[in-house]
Parts: structure tokens; sequence; C-alpha cells
């Protein structure tokens, strides 16, 4: 075995191969580039070197510095991660020539899967299903039948030097399939001037669904089951589940051997994953075969219990897998969350910056549940421009798939990040989503249920409830408080007020304090206007984040963030500013005019004397609030002047070297 | 007996309406609360007592000994704000629009008085239109009875004055004296003389809301020191300040119940400070994360942003805040930066409240347009209000203290008590490379050796320990200890004394 290897990554892939590591006995040494010198895993690793500039291609895309830090530390085997290096065949035959392991497939493994063509005569040959279709000329709108009912319909008519959907039809009996050959042949005519059309297998609604396959040097090969991996944004996995709602035993079984098939067919010796992409009736096609560690790793290694980076050190030192097919066993359900950098009401533009918090779910195996969470971060990090989005992977186990939702479900409740926008009240509402529960997938799915884009979910009536018990459980302990301040006239009563009023945004909620007293922990039996009471238990104290406990029947974990009079409470997708007021200011609360946004002004004004660095925006360009318009030198700093709002630059008027003076105009909006 | 019982409720119901339901609707349709609603909004339930609610004018000219409505435009009285004795009048605009007459003037002193007499802070409420010209030279005389007291009052008990309504001509006076003044925005307005006067003299056309909104007085004339969306959240903030002060210079600071740990730490201050020493960092977030709860009062929050001023607590107990703000003009000071930091140090020195700094300052801004505004004078009030102020002071710098700069930033030589220092500050005269250019004029053409000069100014200067080891910095502490450190030293200084040579008052550089 190994007793130093270098991890040829960053973020959470590169921690959790030193964890790994870590348990083995393994040394581990990061690698950095200049954006990453207070990263992670550059903490976590035993040594680290640094490599260069932020961007990646002058840092961990260069092979070559990656085996001088090899050789510098003495590491004496690579592990890629993924991304990056990892499927550069060219990579591992470099560092066979410096006499360095690579924790991978073998070279030829990677070049064979790499090339989409190859790949599906590897495929071919070592008869694993692949889309059916008639890649040869078709002369006829007859000889289009023809191979359409060999085929079996839905059949899709493609043009063959096509792009897009430009020249594409959809045909479900002989009539269409004549109708869309012609159509689609002159619209390729004249559309990319070659009217050659292919026709293959159309598959409906598809879902994604891949088999993680695990091979050593020796000749051994097992599969590790499937994931799946339908809710996807733009071709970006978002959740990914292991086992697959759609398989039975039977196809599982039929895919696992399909996939081991193409493994064998290349020699393939480490971790490696061969995606499928399957029809609603369990039909499934070959797409394509990653030959490194998925980001979805993780849904595999809780169902079987199998360290998959484990294994890829262990073969990759030769050691014969120790593992049988038979040894492989799947227990429960997972499922993972890829936790983004993004803001879901901006149409997921990425969100840069410094995680002001970041305190994430607790990881914990109680038996039953387990919830782990993947990151590459700590609160203070910074999140660049750089590199993925991707901060995190929120991973949940439990015996069911129901079970195991809902524990991802409450742990995304307690992921608590500040200063950056991220996309946890979407997956929220994605695991609250009946269609995903009911497991009926597909790789529209977000595109089907989503149209128009992600909106600010509308609290129902049991949100409202739980939203405004938490309220005032918080607001009856700041009063009890207060109501202790030094200095009184005379010592409080030590009573408290039984009815409140508690506005959630514009919403007021009458509720009655009926029993027990503010504290930490509390206990109070409250009740909604004249509805019943119910119990309120939590073990809050003021300045906390997260306000865990019990309402009614319900246990929830709500996000609390004090504003000016009151907190910003974030709970299941939903989020509300709440107040907690006495009935009678409730009552004048009302007659407060509603304010509408400011209306801030139509120019940038240049806020202090300095000279103007860099303008980022031209005319006519429409800007988005909180994106750079430009950069001005003062006193030696560069300040960064944002958008206040969405608008369209309608007249730049000054340019990089200018020397302004206070408020003079930088840019005019719309 | 039962009739004159009756009597009095009816002469309180009839009071209590001011200037009728007609007045009382108008003031609703407006957005506005009345003079009692506001009351009842910022005392405790039930804890408001009245005086005077009878008093009329005596005003017999133009008319007026035809109209008289009981309690004559103000309301006053006290009451308590969690428990905490105030005083507070509120203007009645549904009566006679809220103008000052002689008996409404003295409605104002003799809560004045009682206020200064009592101990206990005064609160003003207004939304007037000015002095009652109907009374002339006695209402003048009202307000200047007025002014004074509010002289008097001044650094004994807090005043403050919430602006809900228009604030016009001799009104504007008496707030201007008190320690703070905020708005409500949209629907308040303050200055001396309004647009239609403006418009003669000047012939300047302009609305109340550009010439004395809150949107002009809490950015650009630095008037008032916070606004607010309406009349509740203007109100109920008022409660949330006056939980912060103590009820006059004499008294003890107030004492919250802490549930946040004086000890706790916070790791992810170990990398507040970027790489780059030319990027900026939020200043607020270590505000935010030394004080308890995160709970922060920010005082002149839109004002020369390039210092922080506020309260919070620490382990319950009230602190005011400085900082630089590196985020905007790199936290530079000039001349509102110097104003706004340095009165609210006096108000702090005024009562007792400990002063906690932090310090991120490249020096003080170059150029005419400071130079001619006085940056001298306006840049040796802070200077002078850290050097007289008594009360606790702690200081902990976490990047550039430059220049004169460092030495006004509560530094160990005016003073300050505890002076601290992240590992990542700079204390020198100024940056290397200015610095370079002075010492080294005839090597500028030969780059090399600049960068190498520079390269060695920074690297005996680029830290916190040349003045440490003078004992300018009494420790280098862990950026993620500040909030454990901090509360210790404000726990040490608890007891502090300090004897200033007898004065009858300083003369500070107003």
């Amino acid at each position: 075995m190994f007793s130093k290897i270098l991890v040829a990554n960053r973020g959470e892939i590169a921690c959790r191969v030193i964890k790994t590591a870590q348990r083995m006995g393994i040394k581990t040494v990061a690698v950095y580039s200049d954006a990453d010198h207070d990263a992670l895993h550059v903490e976590m690793a035993d040594e680290a070197v640094h490599i260069g500039p932020a961007a990646a291609a002058e840092s961990y895309l260069v092979a070559d510095k990656i085996i001088e830090a090899c050789k510098q530390t003495g590491a004496e085997a690579v592990h890629p991660g993924y991304g990056f290096l990892s499927e550069r065949a060219s990579f591992p035959e470099a560092l066979a020539k410096e006499g360095i392991v690579w924790i991978g497939p073998n070279p030829h493994a990677i070049e064979a899967m790499g090339d989409k063509i190859e790949s599906k005569k590897f495929a071919n040959d070592a008869n694993v299903s692949t889309v059916p279709g008639h890649l040869g000329v078709i002369e006829t709108p007859e000889h289009a039948v023809r191979i359409a009912e060999a085929i079996g319909y839905p059949v899709m008519i493609k043009a063959s030097a096509g792009g897009g959907g430009k020249g594409m039809r959809i045909a479900w009996n002989a009539g269409e399939v004549e109708d869309g050959y012609t159509r689609s042949k002159s619209e390729a005519a004249s559309s990319f001037g070659d009217d050659r059309v292919f026709i293959e297998k159309f598959i409906e609604n598809p879902r994604h669904i891949e088999i993680q396959v695990l091979g050593d040097k020796h000749g051994n090969a097992i599969y590790l089951g499937e994931r799946e991996c339908s809710i996807q944004r733009r071709n970006q996995k978002v959740i990914e589940e292991a086992p697959s709602p759609l398989l039975d035993e039977e196809t599982r079984r039929k895919m696992g051997e399909q996939a081991l098939a193409l493994a064998r067919a290349v020699n393939y010796d480490s971790a490696g994953t061969v995606e499928f992409v399957a029809g609603q009736d369990k039909s499934f096609y070959f797409l394509e075969m990653n030959t490194r560690l998925q980001v979805e790793h993780p849904v595999t290694e809780l169902i079987t219990g199998i360290d998959l980076v484990e294994q890829m050190i262990r073969v990759a030192a030769g050691e014969t897998l120790s593992l049988s097919q038979d040894d492989v066993k799947l227990e429960g359900w997972a499922v993972e969350s890829r936790i983004y950098a993004e803001d879901p009401y901006r149409s997921f533009l990425p969100s840069i910056g410094r995680l002001v918090r970041y305190q994430p779910p607790e990881e914990s195996d109680d038996g039953r549940v387990t919830v782990r969470n993947d990151t590459g971060v700590v609160e203070g990090s910074e999140i660049s421009m750089f590199y993925d989005p991707m901060i995190a992977k929120l991973i949940t186990h439990a015996p069911t798939r129901a079970e195991a939702i809902d524990a991802m479900s409450t742990a995304l409740d307690a992921f608590y990040v500040d200063g950056i926008q991220h996309n946890v009240p979407f997956l929220t509402a994605l695991m609250n989503h009946p269609r995903w529960r009911s497991g009926d997938l597909a790789t529209s799915f977000i595109a089907d249920e989503y149209p128009d884009g992600f909106f600010p979910a509308i609290p129902d009536e049991e949100a409202y409830s739980v939203l405004a018990s938490v309220a005032l459980s918080m607001g009856a302990l700041q009063r009890e408080r207060l109501d202790h301040l030094p200095g009184r006239l005379r010592p409080h009563s030590g009573s408290i007020r039984e009815d409140w009023v508690i506005k959630l945004d514009k919403t007021y909620i009458p509720i009655r304090l009926v029993a027990g007293f503010p504290g930490t922990p509390v206990e109070l039996d409250v009740a909604i206007g004249e509805g019943p009471s119910f119990t309120v238990e939590a073990d809050w104290a003021p300045g906390e984040a997260l306000w865990s406990g019990r309402v009614g029947t319900r246990d929830v974990t709500v996000q609390v963030r004090p504003v000016k009079g009151g907190y910003r409470l974030d709970w299941q997708g939903f989020s509300v500013i709440a107040t907690v007021m006495t009935p009678r200011i409730a009552e004048l609360d009302q007659l407060m005019p509603e304010k509408l946004p400011p209306d801030t002004s139509k120019m940038l004004l240049c806020p202090m004397p300095g000279l103007v660095v860099s303008i980022a925006v031209a005319e006519g360009q429409e800007v988005k609030a909180g994106e750079q318009l430009a950069v001005v030198e003062a006193m030696k700093m560069e300040n960064v002047l944002r958008a206040e709002r969405d608008c369209t630059v309608t007249a730049v008027k000054a340019t990089p070297g200018d020397s302004l003076a206070v408020d003079a105009v930088i840019m005019e909006f719309s | 007996m039962k009739d004159v019982l009756a009597e009095l409720e009816q002469r309180r119901e009839t009071a209590r309406l001011g200037g009728g339901q007609r007045r009382i609707e108008a003031q609703h349709g407006k957005g506005k609360l009345t003079a009692r609603e506001r009351i009842e909004v910022l005392l405790d339930e039930g804890s408001f007592e009245e005086f005077d609610m009878f008093k009329q004018h005596r005003c017999t000219d133009f008319g007026m000994e035809e109209h008289h409505i009981p309690g004559d435009g103000v309301v006053t009285g006290w009451g308590t704000v969690n428990g905490r004795t105030v005083y507070v009048f509120s203007k009645d605009f549904t009566v006679f629009g809220g103008s000052l007459s002689e008996a409404h003037a003295e409605k104002i002193t003799k809560l004045q008085d009682m206020a200064l007499r009592n101990r206990a802070p005064i609160i003003g409420l207004f939304d007037a239109g000015g002095a009652r010209i109907q009374e002339g030279v006695a209402a003048l005389g009202g307000y200047g009875e007025v002014f004074h007291r509010n002289v008097l009052a001044s650094g004994v008990i807090p005043q403050i004055s919430l602006i809900m309504g228009p604030c016009a001509g001799g009104d504007v006076y008496s707030p201007a004296m008190t320690d703070f003044i905020f708005m409500v925005r949209d629907t308040s307005y303050m200055f001396v003389t309004g647009p239609d006067v403006v418009k003669t003299v000047t012939n300047e056309t302009v609305t109340a809301e550009e010439l004395g909104g809150a949107s002009i007085h809490t950015t650009k004339s630095s008037i008032a020191d916070g606004g607010f969306d309406n009349d509740i959240e203007a109100l109920q903030q008022m409660r949330r300040l006056i939980d912060f002060l103590p009820m006059s210079n004499l008294a003890e600071l107030p004492e919250l119940t802490n549930y946040d740990d004086p000890e706790r730490i916070d790791m992810s201050l170990d990398t507040l400070i970027p790489d780059n020493p030319n990027k900026p960092y939020d200043m607020k977030e270590l505000v935010l994360k030394t004080l308890d709860e995160g709970d922060f009062f920010e005082i002149q929050e839109n004002f020369a942003k390039n210092i922080i001023t506020g309260f919070g607590r620490v382990e319950g107990r009230t602190v005011g805040i400085i900082a630089n703000q590196p985020m905007v003009l790199a936290g530079v000071l000039d001349s509102d930066a110097s104003r706004k930091a340095a009165r609210f140090v006096r108000f702090c020195d005024c009562f007792g409240i400990p002063v906690v700094t932090f310090v991120d300052v490249p020096g003080f801004l170059p150029g005419t347009s400071q130079e001619y505004g006085g940056l001298i004078k306006h840049g040796a009030k802070l200077l002078f209000a850290y050097a007289e102020a008594t009360v606790p002071k702690i200081t902990v710098i976490t990047r550039k203290a430059y220049g004169g700069a460092y030495d006004v930033m509560s530094s160990k030589h005016i003073r300050g008590d505890i002076n601290y220092a992240w590992p990542t500050a700079e204390i020198a005269v100024m940056g290397a490379k200015g610095a370079v250019e002075i010492l080294y004029r005839s090597e500028l053409g030969d780059k090399e050796k600049i960068a190498q000069r520079t390269r060695s100014y920074e690297d005996r200067f680029a830290n916190p320990f040349v003045a440490a080891e003078r004992g300018y910095i009494d420790d280098v502490i862990r950026p993620h200890s500040t909030r454990r450190r901090i509360a210790k030293a404000l726990a040490m200084l608890r007891s502090k004394k300090v004897e200033t040579p007898w004065k009858k008052h300083d003369n500070i550089p107003l």
C-alpha cells in the first residue's frame, strides 16, 4: 500500500479523497492555486504544494505541475478526483514515465471510452444495447418506413448534418414517417445544404440511469447497482439517488451485466460509471462511460456500504478486489442534493463571494438515518468565479425512499448559508414535489415542472401556523428578557400576555399563548385564532441561527435571521419576515401605507474622486442587479461599483484611465 | 358626585379626540398615526400618564378666542418602555396643525423640567406646522424656553426626536439640539424655510421631500440619524434604541440577559482580511460577529458610510461601536466621517457607554474639496472627541492604521485603554509605496531598486510588531478571539475612573 498520495483536485472531492486516505493511514498531499490558499483541502492534507495562478488552465490542469509536486513531496500515487485531469489519458501515461501510480483506470480504457464513436463501437461489440437506429443513407419515404418499423415506434428523424431542433421530426406511425422524412430532408437541405437524414428510436420521457462498476488489475470486475440522475437542469445534475425507483431486480441485473461486459471489454481496472438512457418501459440504451469517480458516488457508497475511493486506491496499489458480485447488497435508499452557489430566483445565475455564514447540517448516523455532507468549504471561505459553483453535496440514507427524502428535506432546512445566494430553497421545493416523491421522473422533470423558472413558495396554512408559532416562541422570550431589564420602576409582574398577532410578510395571524412560559428550553401551548391549542417545544436561545424543535406533531428546523423589528424565517422553502405584535399594534399597523421600493437614480455616479480602472459593460447592455459595472480606484484601493437593480445601460460616460471627481456620471441607465 | 365624574369623563373624551374624527381620518389617510396612537405604540401598554390634557391657549387675537381645543396641539406625559421611565411629548397635527403656542410650549417645558429633575430620557414626536402665527412673539418666547431646556438637559439625560410629519421653521431647532433625530420616510420633512420661501428668495424650485425629506437628511445633510418606513417601525425602533441607553449620565448601563457566550470564538474571522491588501472586505461582518447575537443598532447608516457607528451589546451590556469601513472609500477619514464619528463618541462619553473601535484606515482623504471644506477642523473633532473621552476605550487594528489617522482612531496616545492589533495590521506613517517615493526620490527612475526599497519598507512596517515593541499595542491577537478579548477587556474596565482637571467645559473645534 502507498504511504503517501497526492490529490490532484480541489474542493469537496479533494477533501473526500483525503478523508479516506487518512482513514487508511496514508499521508496526503494537496495542491492549490492562488485562489485556494486558505481552502479546506489544503488545511486537511498533511502537505500542500502551490501550483500556480487561480485559473485552472494554469494550475489544476497543468500535468507537469502535478508531477513536479509529486516529486517534491515523494507522493507515490495521484488521485485525480473528477473533472480537471481525471479523464485525460495522457496524464496517467506521463505519471507512469515518472514511476508515479495513477489511481484510476488504464489510459487505454480512458481513451476508448472518451471517444463517442469509439465507445459506441466497443459497446456494440460487447453486446451492450445502444439506441436502435439506421446510420446509412435512406433513399425513399418507403425505405424510411421500413426502417422505422424495424426499430419500432416512435422514431426520430434527424438531419445528419444538423444540430439543435432543425430538421428533426418525431413519428408515431408510417404516415408520419413518410411525411417527416420528406420535410426533414427538405429542411436539412435548406438549413445545412446537406439533405441526408437518419432515423433512430425516439425514447419518450427518458430517464438517466447509470451503473457503478469496479474492476481490478487482475481481470475481476463487479457492478454496484445503479444511480438515477434524472433531476437535471440544463444537463447539470441536481438530485441523484440510488437505487432508481424505475428498475426491478431483473432490469438491474441486465444493466449491470451489460455494464460489466463493457468494462471487461476495455480491461477496466478502477471505479467507473456506465451511463444509460432509459425509457419509462424499462428499456435502456448505452450513452457513455465515465472513466472516473462520479460526483454522485456517495449514494452508491451509502446503499452498498463500500468506500469507492478506498477501492480505487487498493486496486491502484495492485490489490485484488476483495469483493465478489455476491458481496454487493443494496440496502435502503440514498438521495444526494448538490448545493450550488447560484441564485434560484434569478435564473440560477452563479453567485460568488465570501461565505459569511456556513453551517451545514450535522453529519449523523443513528442506525436508521444517515446524513452525510461532502463539502470543500468552511465559514469564511471565498466562493470564486474560477471554479465549479458546487459548494457541497448533502446525502441522506434511510431504509425507504420516502424516509430518505424526508431526511433530506429536514437536513436542507438546517443548511444555513449567508454571503452568497444558493439553491437550497429550490432543492427543498424539489424534495416536497409530489411528482418527485412519487418517483415519476424524466430528464425533462425540471423543465416540465418549472417552465417559467423558480419562484419563492407562498406559505400554506400549515406553514403559517408553524412559522407564527416559532415567531411567538422567540418573540415571547425576547419580551420576557426585556421585562427584566434593570432600572425598572417596579419588578415585572412575571406574567406574560396571552393574545398576540404575528405578522408574516403582509399577513396578520392572531395567536394565543395558552399555557407555558418563555425560556430556554421552552414548552408553550399556543393556538392560532380560535383554533385548538398545540404544543411548541424547542431549545432555542436568542442569537442561534436554527430554531429546532417541535410544533404540534411536527419536528421543524427553522432558520432565523434577525432583521429590523423581527426575524426572517426560512423553512421548507418558505421565506417570510415575521414580526411579533400586540393586537392593538397590529390594528394600527394595518393603517400603514404599503411602501414601494425606492426609486433609485438612473445614473451611476462616481462615489469618490478616483481613477476609472475598468468599465465592465457596454452601451445597450442589459445588466442584473448586483452585476459589476465599473471599477474605480481611489486611495490605491479598487472599489467595485455594481448595478443596484436590473436595467439597461443607455450611455457610458467614462473610459478606463479617466480621473473622475466625486459624483461624476459614469453611466446612465434606462 | 356622579355628575362631576361624568363631566370629567366627558371632558377627557373630548380632549382625546383632539381635532376631531374628520381630522383623525385625514391623518390616517396620509399614512400617519395620531399623536395618541403614536404614544400607545411607543410606550408599554397602559403605562401612559398624561399631563395638561385640558390646557388651552390664551390668545385673543385674530379670532383665536373662538377656537379652543383642550390640549392645544401637543400631548405630554410619561410612561415606560420595557418598564423604564421615559417622558414623551407628541405633537398633534389635528389640533391647529400642531402649531406651537405659548401654552403648548409650557406643556413641553414642564415635561422637560420633570425629565431633567427625575433623570429619565425624553422623546419628542414631531408632526407640526411651526409657530402659531396668531400668537406672535409669545410663540417665539415659547420656542426659546424649549431650546434652553434642551441645552440644559444635553449630556444629562438622553433626548431623542422622531420626525413624523412636517417640522419646519422654529420647530427644527429643538430636535437639532437633541442627541438623535430619526425620520419616517416619505411622510416627514424638516427644513428651516420651506419650498415656497426658497422659491421666492432663491428662485429655486424644490419639493418638500427634495428639500428636507428623510432621503436627504439621512444621506446628504446628516441631520437625521436614521430613517424608517412608517410610524410603527419608527416607534418600535425607538423602543429598541432606548433599551440600549442608560436613563441618565449617572445611571448604570442597562444589562440584558445574555445568551451569547462571551468566550465564543469565530474561526471565519481568520480569513476576513483578503490576501490582496487593496481588496476591500466588509467590516460589518466583524462588528456583527463581535457583538452579542449580532444585534447592532446602527446610527447614520446611510451617511459617510466609510465609517460605521452604532450600538450593540457585549455580555449583555451596551457598547458603542466605531469602525472604518474598507468597502466604502477604502475606509478613509473625510470631513463627513470625522464629524459623524466624533458626535457618536461624544454621546457615548456623555452616557458612560464604552467605545469599541475597529481600525482599518488608509489616512485622511486628500483633495481640494476636503481641504476647502475644513478637513483639518473636522478631523480634529474626532481626535478631540476620542482624546477627551473617559469611558472605557478598546481599539482593534485589523489592517491599515496609517499616518495621523492612526493617532486619531482611539490610539494608545490619546488614552486608549486597551489597544489590540490583528497580525494583519500595518501601523505606519503611510503605505510602503508612498513612503519609498519620498525617502528615495533620487532612485525613482530605477524600478527594480524602488521595488526592493518598497519590500524592505513593508517588511519593517507592514506589521503590528513595531508598534507592539513600543507598547503602543497591548497585544497582537488572533482574529477569531476578538470577541473574547474585547469582552474580557470590557469586564476589566467596568471600574475605570479618570480624573480630569476642572474646567467649565472644553472648547472642541466646532
